[in-house]
């Protein structure tokens, strides 16, 4: 450690120049007090007290205990923030129980105890991330450590001076050389690369799976991370957190429904009191995890949760979003309308082909299939020859007219 | 007390260009400096409005509508989804182009958020005008020979519209710098689709009162207007149309300048904005050799929603 961060430490034992309103030295199981007879050092693993300014040194010379402290409570600081809490995660350091010692910060006595206690059931604090003490959160930082974030992987790792570093890319891109990835240092241009898909399509919902590689933020601090993220998700990290701390306000289908107005007012009416299929329909078609990294929390109403998966994500899904929203009016005026029989003959193999079509639209797989490989259902010459055989000049199946003749 | 600066636009599900000029003047913003944070939210993009008030730290919130007139979006959609429980469209104390701002405490946050008119009717929008004909024109100094028009929807979705355009008009007409200026309308009388027959000097700078580019201000204003026959072929600045020659300049909300607007609201508002106003109007002049030329077709794609800077009822 430097002249000057060990002049933190010793400022801050002493409750003096404390950058903010936290005194002493009592965070994540590192105790330093400064008394009559001298300074008192403490950790999980030693307890030594009286000690000169020397020995003191001697003691907090390459303490993990102490490179952490400097860096969360000199560097850091921003307690109760999201951005801090997102920080913490990135290296398995426990969530609520920082914030819980951050509550009562002025009681020092009973402050050790909690952020020991939440170094070993930190699982609870972030379920998918496991905790680890802060030696070992130290000695892993030195290998960096790999968090994931939708479709951002991020590595912290240990600066020089014991202050963190981190890399963004993509998690498809784990193992790429950083040669063939573009570098970025401003968060704002996470904004460009999300904008569009590897094949250069508008990206409307930022969460959609369908995030582009080719780029690397390979040297934020901890602001740039925060700042990053936020840019390719917006408001996932201040969710998150909510949710971390028991907070998260979920606006289920029907009270998000129910406040729409103008041209959306009229999704409302798909609510007919005739149960809520159709919402299960509409999660499954739009927000499971092939289509959205957000984890759906959001049910058809406090009382009646769907009965689809919400999904894996890291982060929580509060309400549905605009594209849900706006897909749900296109299905309303779709769904209001009355089934009718037509009939036609398909061969049982024309029948299977029809539904590996769409199948294959709804799962993405256009694309994938190769021009000549006629033994996939979805392929293009095999439509093109169902299309010549059944449809007539108007474009109709079967040549069944879609408005049929009364009677 | 730290304050941060929020600009709430439309934005598109199909139009990546919709949400371009928000961003723009959000950066030229936070580059002054004058706020701790700069942040942007959309009703058709992410973060959402109802929650871009999480994004931002700061106690003191002013909340900037980048729309062009009062109506369905400032008075009911945004303090909804912004959960401003208190919101009544009274506290804007507003003849339709008045509105400046109502403070409330966030439903959500917490945070005291300071509700701002929009963009569309501050006086100072009519200074952007006369920049964009600059711009187009590539030339500061444009006026004397030259004819303005101002063109909005109309009236048909809403009144303020139509008054937002004539307040604008009528300033510019003010300045006496141009030979003429006209407000035309998209659904009314007088429409932009005549627009020749409206002026009598031969050079026309045609600004629409848009907040952003989408499917009116590259599709059907072009069009209407017989700068083309077809929107995707694109069309020269100036084009000629009967005898005249036709300064296309695209959606005001484009001009770099735009951020100063939302800057005067923002003061007007409370925030300390220290010299920032002044230092985006420098920053943001027109240098001689810099427009002009060939407009690149319109993108592909007929945009769903790109009309952002209108009262539109979605
Ligand atoms: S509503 Fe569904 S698709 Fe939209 S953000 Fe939430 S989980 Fe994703």
């Amino acid at each position: 450690m430097d002249d000057r961060q060990f002049d933190a430490l010793v400022a801050a034992a002493s409750d003096a120049a404390v950058p903010d309103d936290r005194p002493g030295v009592d965070f994540d199981g590192l105790r330093v007090d400064q008394t009559d007879d001298g300074f008192a050092f403490e950790t999980p693993e030693t307890t030594a007290t009286g000690l000169s300014r020397g020995e003191l040194r001697d003691r907090a010379d390459d303490s993990p205990y102490v490179r952490n402290w400097f860096f969360w409570e000199w560097t850091v600081r921003s307690h109760d923030s999201p951005r801090r809490a997102f920080c913490r995660r990135a290296e398995g350091a426990p969530i609520v129980a920082d914030a819980a010692d951050d509550a009562d910060g002025s009681d020092g006595d009973a402050d050790a105890g909690d952020a020991d206690a939440g170094d070993t059931d930190g699982s609870d604090a972030d379920s998918d991330t496991e905790s680890h003490s802060v030696p070992e959160r130290d000695a892993a930082l030195r290998e960096g450590m790999v968090t994931e974030w939708g479709q951002l992987r991020i590595e912290a790792t240990l600066a020089a001076d014991g202050t963190r570093r981190y890399e963004v890319r993509h998690v498809d891109e784990a193992d790429a050389d950083p040669a063939t990835l573009t570098d970025h240092d401003d968060p704002l241009d996470a904004r460009e690369i999300a904008e569009r898909d590897a094949r250069d399509r508008y990206r409307p919902l930022k969460t959609a799976p369908t995030l582009a590689g080719g780029w690397r933020f390979p040297d934020l601090d901890w602001q740039g991370l925060a700042r990053t993220v936020e840019t390719f998700y917006p408001a996932t990290v201040a969710n998150w957190y909510r949710e971390q701390t028991g907070e998260l306000d979920v606006d289920h289908w029907r009270d998000t429904v129910g406040r729409q107005s103008g041209i959306y007012g009229v999704v409302k009416t798909w609510d007919r009191g005739e149960g809520y299929d159709h919402v299960n329909w509409v999660a499954e078609a739009c927000c499971d995890d092939s289509q959205c990294v957000k984890r759906r929390e959001w049910q058809y109403d406090d009382e009646t949760d769907l009965d689809v998966d919400g999904g894996d994500g890291a982060f929580p899904c509060r309400e549905p979003c605009s594209v849900v929203v706006a897909a749900a009016r296109k299905w309303t005026r779709l769904e209001s309308e009355q089934p009718e029989t037509y009939e036609f003959e398909l061969t049982p193999s024309e029948k299977e082909q029809l539904e590996a079509t769409l199948d294959a639209v709804a799962d993405g797989r256009v694309d994938e299939i190769r021009e000549a490989d006629v033994k996939d259902d979805a392929n293009r010459y095999r439509a093109r020859f169902l299309r010549a055989k059944l449809f007539d000049d108007d474009g109709n199946l079967g040549g069944v007219p879609t408005d049929q003749p009364e009677g | 007390m730290s304050q941060a600066l929020v600009l709430v636009a439309h934005g598109s599900h199909l139009n990546p260009d919709s949400s371009t000029p928000t961003y723009e003047h959000a950066d030229t913003i936070r580059d002054t400096g004058a706020f701790d944070e700069v942040a942007t939210g959309f009703w058709k993009e992410e973060p959402s409005l109802r929650e871009v008030l999480r994004t931002v730290e700061s106690d003191e919130v002013y909340v900037v509508p980048l729309f062009i007139s009062e109506g369905y979006f400032t008075e009911q959609v945004i303090p909804r989804e912004l959960r401003l429980d208190e919101w009544d469209v009274a506290d804007w104390d507003s003849d339709g182009i008045s509105a400046d701002v109502a403070t409330y405490t966030a439903e959500d946050t917490g945070q005291t958020v300071h509700y701002c008119g929009p963009v569309g009717t501050h006086r100072t929008m009519t200074d952007v005008i006369v920049r964009r004909a600059e711009t187009v024109t590539d030339d500061p100094a444009v006026g004397e020979g030259f004819g303005v028009a101002v063109v909005g929807h109309g009236t048909e979705r809403n009144e303020n519209s139509a008054k937002a355009i004539q307040y604008h008009a009528d300033r510019v007409r003010d300045t006496g710098r141009f030979s003429e200026v006209r407000d035309l309308y998209m659904d009314e009388d007088p429409e932009v689709d005549d627009v020749t027959d409206f002026f009598e000097v031969t050079d026309v700078v045609v600004v629409p009162l848009f907040v952003a580019d989408g499917y009116h201000t590259k599709e059907d204003i072009p069009e209407d207007m017989g700068l083309t026959d077809d929107y995707r072929t694109g069309y020269d600045v100036p084009e000629t149309v009967d005898g005249h020659q036709i300064w296309y300049a695209g959606a005001v909300g484009t001009e770099p300048l735009l951020a100063d607007v939302a800057l005067e609201r923002a003061a007007d508002a409370g925030a300390d904005v220290g010299s920032a106003v002044a230092d985006v109007r420098e920053a943001t002049q027109v240098a001689a050799g810099d427009a002009g030329g060939d407009h690149a077709p319109a993108s592909e794609g007929r945009a769903d929603d790109g009309r952002a800077g209108t009262e539109a009822d979605d």
